[in-house]
């Protein structure tokens, strides 16, 4: 029984540390780091975003304003 | 216990131990020969100076904002024998001399364009840099830049490298 579990045991760490999970070393993000990488990086395409989101939430304003609205923009 | 339990025990002590032991370079360490990483650019003459080995990128904003406080160290103690060292790690030319011809830093600088030194001290954060004494010993490693705080470190540990007896 305790072979079993020892074994069980073993597996699982071995499954853990053999797994697709990597690190990034911070040398290595460049690209991470690249404006591309930000969601917010286009001005248009954040407007047209915000305008759809207002919309389909009937909140005027969308994200960065308080208050509600009618929905009819 | 069985021969495949022993195996797996086994197994799992070498990973774990091979982990750790690409540990990262720490204050009381040689740091690295810079020789025979394929760094490009000119390396200066580091016999009997007190040395700081700087990794930075042009990708990294913190790295960039600490170029004009290391150009006043470089300065300031240079005439006593300091040598600041910036190693990019940038893997493309094009942004790296960019900004070298936009700022023209007054220390050395050279390329680790394959990545190999920074592979092997394994640094912590982006910007790191190591304080080395006049033997290439490692006594301080600052990781990050924060700074007055970071810079003002950096003077008293550097003015009392320079004080100690080669």
């Amino acid at each position: 029984m305790k072979t079993k579990l020892t074994l069980l045991l073993g597996l699982a760490v071995l499954t853990a540390l053999l797994s697709g999970c990597t690190t990034v070393q911070p040398w290595e993000r460049a690209t991470l780091a690249d404006p591309k990488m930000r969601p917010d990086r286009d001005p248009l395409h954040s407007a047209m975003f915000e305008h759809i989101y207002f919309s389909c939430e009937a909140a005027t304003g969308g994200r960065g304003v308080g208050g509600s609205g009618c929905g009819c923009n | 216990m069985s021969y495949t339990t022993k195996l797996i025990q086994g197994l799992i002590l070498g990973l774990v131990l091979a982990l750790s032991a690409a540990g990262q370079v720490k204050p009381g360490q040689p740091f690295p020969a810079l020789a025979g990483h394929a760094l490009e650019g000119t390396l200066p003459d580091f016999a009997g100076q007190v040395v700081l080995v700087d990794f930075w990128a042009t990708w990294c904003a913190p790295c960039k904002a600490s170029f004009p406080a290391y150009t006043e160290l470089q300065r300031e103690f240079a005439p006593r024998g300091f040598i600041l060292l910036a190693v990019s790690v940038d893997k493309t030319a094009g942004p790296y001399e960019e900004f070298l011809q936009r700022f023209k830093p007054a220390f050395s600088t050279v390329r680790d364009s394959a990545q190999k030194l920074i592979s092997e001290v394994r640094v912590p954060a982006m910007p790191t840099s190591y304080l080395l004494d006049r033997h290439g010993i490692v006594r301080s490693v600052h990781s990050g830049y924060h700074g007055e705080s970071t810079v003002k470190a950096l003077r008293e540990e550097i003015a009392r490298l320079l004080e100690e007896k080669s």
